[in-house]
């Protein structure tokens, strides 16, 4: 028989193996699935995860797509250890790119070098506003943050369509859903030339780096770390569990809302009814997977993006479907969440009791 | 010889490393009340968790009438004929009485036929209860009624019972022992679990002690005194913390008719509650849990705010000053719940150590921690209160109840505060551990400090408080001299609740 | 569009979230939190769709889409109970990987027509005006969740395993003291949960919109959750919420038809606004909440061995 019995102290070792474990028997699910659809499962996952990595094109991209679940995930993370549940994030990210996109097409002619700061500026502010509300939901009427902060991607999601289709419609567009293309003084600077780097990717190494201090160090994070494992002793503490919801969710929603502007300002260069392959939501698998700790997201979201361009190319190479890559995805999530067993639990063979 | 009822050999189990049972022998006669004595951590519960089928042991036999039998699940128990009250009531708050009853018995029973049966049984044995009140609306006594009647249901042949006066006022434990005297009567065995010694010396025939999960006696507790019982329960005692005679300083907490309303249905109400506190004294609060003591605590820690002008600390009013302010002015509150309140259980005893610091500890600067600085003082507290840890890493839920209560009570009596709250001080402590907390809250005093005590524990109140006020049903009786009260009398005024509305929920 | 008929699409439109919110209710009263609803709404209706399209029998679609619904449950259940994961994250997980397991084996099917389940045809009394139709000209799965939602009422109410089930989900330590099998009824529980979202997926393809669209479902698993909320955890206000939640999708629909003039992505933000009112109302009350739900719900529970 086996038993489970809790550590005394949760260990150390597993808690960095198990998302290694879990990534194993990932890729064998997978092989097995690519083998029972009748595909070479070593070609298959050989086009899934090696293959994007053996050209320039396919390692910027992989940063490319890196970057925004990088910085939702890590905002999202420090939510996660909070107790707060933010998993509107995607539609931050959207609110965010409309706020940062709409300013850059009002100022459509400047060529100020303020521009791109200012719309960079007003991408956080629409993601913080779109995560305050939740925030005052919960504070102030008790409302779970889950349920609202999803039910307002849904919002964000239509007021993006409404505003594609009608006022911020290019004139010039022949009737497509499509805003004009951003000046370029409101388009995020190329990092390496004749790739599609844009400098979002530095926002999202500032942001690893500020979380890192800010749940390691300071007294803030601290003070976060304790709401989310109990709020009684927050509040015995003296914490201010109502500023603390604030702070994580205005955080996360700054941090959404950047990655949406900055996509839009360095990747899309237009708003589109589409911004997103799902970043928002995907960036709950990063923050997991990177063990809710900032520098876990970095290589957590690394091979989430690849997990996106490899999808992309087995689509076209082994003639899978695009929702492959969620299903890695889930499919990783649940064998990371069972195996985080390990870290707080002891698996042993119960002796035969009793005789 | 007849064969007993019971007879348990050899009995072992482990958790992890830990061998919470080792090799415990036992046997039950029909129609004896037997003691199983120890401190917490002896192994008492492991064993009649056994007994009841809740857990499996790893080696030894059980007989039962002389068969041998073994015991897997709870259900099975009953239907040999074992019953058991729990130390932490096994009720479900927001049902009734009758279905909580009807969810302790193995088939399903028509709800006029149980009403009748329960009717027996509480006229049988005498005991006050109504079927259709709620869980939650019951006092401690009442619950634990709740629980016997249901164990009698079955016509057990064995009831065990589990610390069951831990709850109960002197009064309403004399109750319950008739009860059990009657049981006695009627051919049925009790094993009685218990650490006070004075009511198994009245109550029981025979005791068996346990020390370490190991069994170190069996005695007749009637021919025994309470120290010869404590010294084979306990090992060697360090000395009591003699009560100073000092004198008395200027008034420090002062508390003016606070009144609060309940904070949700399971709560108490506080009503008209006035105290004062001297420095240099140690004031006890004694009363039956759920009486409001944890609003109380809460309303001086700052976790409740309260009206302006109803709490004042060294003359200034505090009533709308949070927890970290009230620290910041020298205070200090230490609540009765240890994980998931006092401390946090997944962080480490440094981590928990900055939990409640005030800035002049200096274990922060520029919003940003200074962890050698929090470790070095986690080490302090460690060191100075003999807590036995792997050091200021180790997490707290790693720590035993009483390890982890030095710990805390070392956290905030290192920081010298001029005013110290505290709830249940010792309770569920070793009694090495609750000597050294006594310790310090007496030293506390003698500094000058005004120390106030909360506690069910009647011994303790009496060891160490130099006046005591009774809390009953959120009101507070007036402040009496130690030397000027008697057990009965405190007794008594904690009785007043007994039966009242109202009690707290967790 | 006349009273009856909308009265008629009103309710095609609560049923989907009426059986995902009973299902639900009963999870979270044996203490289980599942926010996985959406994903076992939208993989139990992939199967139905397909096992329909294949068997040529929507009784054989049902079926298969429950069935489908409640393995999704088991993976949670073997998770959350048999590993001890956080519930809130294997419930996202399981949303996550529902919304694309669901789009790749509904690739083929996309674009696909099925001809909607038949409505009941009651000789008679269906053609009183008016009355007729409105109680009688439904399909049978709506009088089947109103018979389900009656039934769960009566089972939570009225059995000793309904009360059990309280009980695990008010205080699974004592509940386990007393020898029940607090993880068993819990795994039970949240197969039914399983099993009715993913009989309300079937629904939405089957016979609400008889086709299958990559993740149709649009967030009804996440407002099902939401009226479960709204409910205070009790059967008869589920009905209540799930009818005023099938109204406002309805309206503003027949708003959107009629060319009231107001962006079409106003008007469909309606349930989602509509949702997050209805909890605010709801949730503001503190003490309510506090009162009815289930105790342990979200919490973790491994029985000391």
């Amino acid at each position: 028989m086996l038993a489970i019995e809790p550590r005394r102290q949760p260990s150390r070792a597993w808690s960095l193996l198990s998302p290694a474990i879990a990534i194993a028997l990932t890729l064998c699910v997978g092989a097995l699935l690519f083998g029972l659809a009748g595909r070479d499962p070593g070609h298959a996952l050989y086009v899934l995860f090696i293959q994007p990595l053996t050209s320039t094109y396919g390692l910027t991209e992989l940063l490319v797509k890196a970057t925004p679940l990088i910085l939702i995930a890590t905002g999202l993370a420090i939510g996660f250890r909070a107790n707060v549940w933010n998993i509107g994030a995607e539609g931050q990210y959207t609110v965010g790119a409309l706020a940062g996109g709409g300013l850059a097409l009002a100022f459509h002619d400047s060529t100020s070098p303020l521009l791109l700061p200012a719309v960079l500026l007003a991408g956080c502010a629409g993601g913080m506003a779109w995560g305050a509300i939740p925030a005052l939901l919960r504070t102030r009427f008790n409302v779970n943050e889950i349920l609202s902060s999803l039910m307002l991607t849904y919002v964000a999601i239509l007021l993006l369509s409404w505003l594609v289709h009608g006022p911020w419609r290019d004139p010039d567009g022949y009737n497509f859903p499509e805003s004009r293309l951003l000046s370029d003084a409101a388009t995020l600077p190329i990092l390496v030339d004749d790739t599609r780097l844009h400098a979002g990717l530095l926002f999202a190494l500032l942001a690893v780096a500020g979380a890192w201090v800010l749940m390691g160090r300071s007294v803030v994070g601290f003070q976060l770390r304790v709401s989310g494992q109990s709020r009684i002793a927050a509040h015995y503490a003296g914490y201010s569990t109502t500023g603390l919801v604030w702070f994580a969710l205005l955080l996360s929603g700054g941090l959404a809302g950047l990655a949406g502007i900055s996509e839009v300002s360095g990747t899309i260069n237009q708003l589109l009814p589409t911004i997103s392959p799902g970043y928002g939501f995907t960036a709950i698998i990063v923050a997991f997977l990177g063990r809710l700790h900032p520098l876990g997201i970095i290589p957590a979201g690394l091979l989430i993006a690849l997990s996106y361009i490899g999808g992309e190319l087995a689509q076209i190479e082994v003639g899978v479907p695009a929702a492959v890559t969620g299903i890695f995805q889930g499919v990783l999530l649940f064998f990371l969440l069972g195996c985080d067993l390990l870290t707080g639990y002891r698996i042993r063979l119960a002796p035969v009791r009793g005789t | 010889m007849t064969a007993p009822l019971v007879a348990l050999s050899n009995i072992s189990r482990s958790f992890g490393d830990v061998r919470a049972c080792d090799g415990i022998s036992l046997s039950l006669e029909p129609g004896e009340i037997h003691a199983l004595l120890g401190e917490n951590g002896a192994g008492k519960s492991t064993l009649v968790r056994i007994i009841y089928g809740l857990l499996e042991p790893d080696a030894g036999t059980m007989e039962w009438n002389g068969e041998p039998v073994r015991i897997r699940t709870p259900a099975a128990a009953r239907a040999l004929g074992i019953g058991m009250v729990f130390q932490h009531f096994t009720l479900f708050e927001s049902m009734t009485v009758l279905e909580n009853i009807a969810l302790a018995l193995d088939r399903r029973v028509d709800r006029s036929e149980l009403r009748a049966r329960i009717g027996a049984v509480i006229a049988t044995y005498g005991m006050a209860l109504e079927a259709d009140r709620h869980v939650h609306s019951l006092s401690a006594g009442e619950r634990q009624r709740v629980e016997v009647v249901r164990c009698l249901l079955q016509d057990p042949r064995l009831l065990i019972l589990d610390e069951p006066t831990s709850v109960l006022t002197p009064q309403e434990a004399e109750q319950l022992f008739a009860t059990l005297r009657q049981l006695r009567d009627e051919g049925r065995s009790i094993l009685y679990i218990s650490h006070r010694l004075e009511e198994v010396r009245a109550l029981c025939e025979r005791a068996t002690i346990l020390r370490g999960g190991r069994r170190v006696a069996q005695c007749d507790p009637r021919t025994e005194t309470a120290a010869s019982l404590a010294e084979r329960m306990i090992g060697r005692l360090p000395p009591a913390p003699v009560r100073a005679a000092g004198g008395r300083g200027p008034e420090r907490i002062r508390i003016n008719g606070l009144s609060l309303a309940a904070r949700h249905r399971f709560g108490v109400a506080l009503d008209d509650i006035s105290l004062a506190v001297r420095g240099g004294e140690i004031l006890g609060i004694a009363g039956i849990a759920g009486n409001g003591q944890g609003e109380l605590l809460a309303a001086l820690s700052g976790e409740i705010s309260t009206p302006t002008g109803m709490i004042a600390f060294d003359g200034e009013p505090v009533g709308r000053l949070g927890p970290a302010g009230r620290r910041e002015r020298g205070a200090a509150a230490v609540p009765e719940q240890r994980l998931g309140h006092a401390a946090v259980p997944a962080m480490t005893l440094a981590d928990n150590l900055f939990l409640t610091a005030p800035r002049r500890q200096d274990l922060a600067r520029g919003g940003m921690l200074r962890p050698d600085a929090i470790a070095g003082a986690a080490e302090r507290v460690i060191d100075s209160f003999d807590v036995r840890t792997t050091g200021a890493g180790a997490v707290a839920s790693s720590l035993s109840g009483g390890n982890l209560q030095k710990f805390i009570v070392g956290r905030e009596v290192d920081r010298e505060p001029e005013i110290l709250v505290i709830a249940q001080p010792t309770w569920g402590v070793d009694a090495g551990a609750a000597v050294t907390i006594r310790a310090a809250l007496r030293r506390r005093a003698s500094a000058g400090a005004a120390v106030l005590v909360i506690s069910q524990d009647l011994d303790e109140i009496f060891e160490i408080c130099d006046r005591i006020a009774v809390i009953a049903a959120g009101r507070l009786s007036d402040a009496r001299e130690t030397s000027s009260f008697s057990v009965e009398e405190v007794g008594l005024l904690m009785g007043h609740a007994a039966g009242g509305p109202g009690r707290a929920g967790d | 569009m006349d009273p009856a008929s909308m009265v008629l699409t009103i309710v095609a439109a609560a049923t989907p979230l009426l059986l995902a919110a009973t299902g639900e209710l009963v999870t979270e009263k044996s203490g289980v939190l599942n926010l996985g609803v959406e994903g076992m709404m939208l993989v139990g209706a992939v199967t139905a769709f397909a096992a329909a399209v294949s068997s040529g029998s929507p009784v054989a679609g049902f079926a298969a889409g429950a069935g489908a619904g409640a393995a999704m449950a088991a993976i949670f259940a073997a998770l959350t109970l048999g590993l001890q994961a956080n519930q809130v994250a294997t419930g996202l997980a399981l949303t996550i990987f529902g919304v694309s397991l669901s789009a790749m084996f509904g690739a083929p099917f996309v674009g696909q027509a099925l001809s909607p389940i038949p409505r009941l045809e009651v000789p008679v009394l269906g053609e009183v005006p008016l009355v007729g139709p409105v109680l009688f000209g439904h399909d049978a799965m709506v009088y089947l969740s109103l018979l389900i939602l009656a039934g769960v009422a009566l089972f939570l109410y009225r059995t000793r395993a309904g009360l059990v089930i309280q009980a695990v989900g008010e205080a699974p330590d004592a509940a386990h003291a007393l020898g029940y099998r607090v993880l068993r009824i819990r795994t039970c529980a949240c197969l039914f949960g399983g099993a009715m979202a993913g009989l309300a997926g079937s629904y939405l393809c089957l016979a609400y919109t008889p086709m299958w669209a990559e993740n149709m479902t649009a967030g009804r698993g996440w407002i099902a959750l939401a009226l479960v909320v709204f409910a205070t955890w009790r059967p008869g206000r589920l009905l209540l919420g799930a009818y005023l939640f099938g109204a406002v999708t309805i309206l503003q629909l027949y708003a959107q038809g009629r060319g009231v003039e107001v962006a079409s992505q106003f008007m469909s933000m309606l349930p989602y606004l509509a949702t997050i009112l209805v909890l605010v109302l709801i949730s503001r009350d503190r003490t309510r909440m506090l009162l009815n739900a289930p105790r342990s719900i979200g919490t973790a529970f491994l029985p000391p061995r």
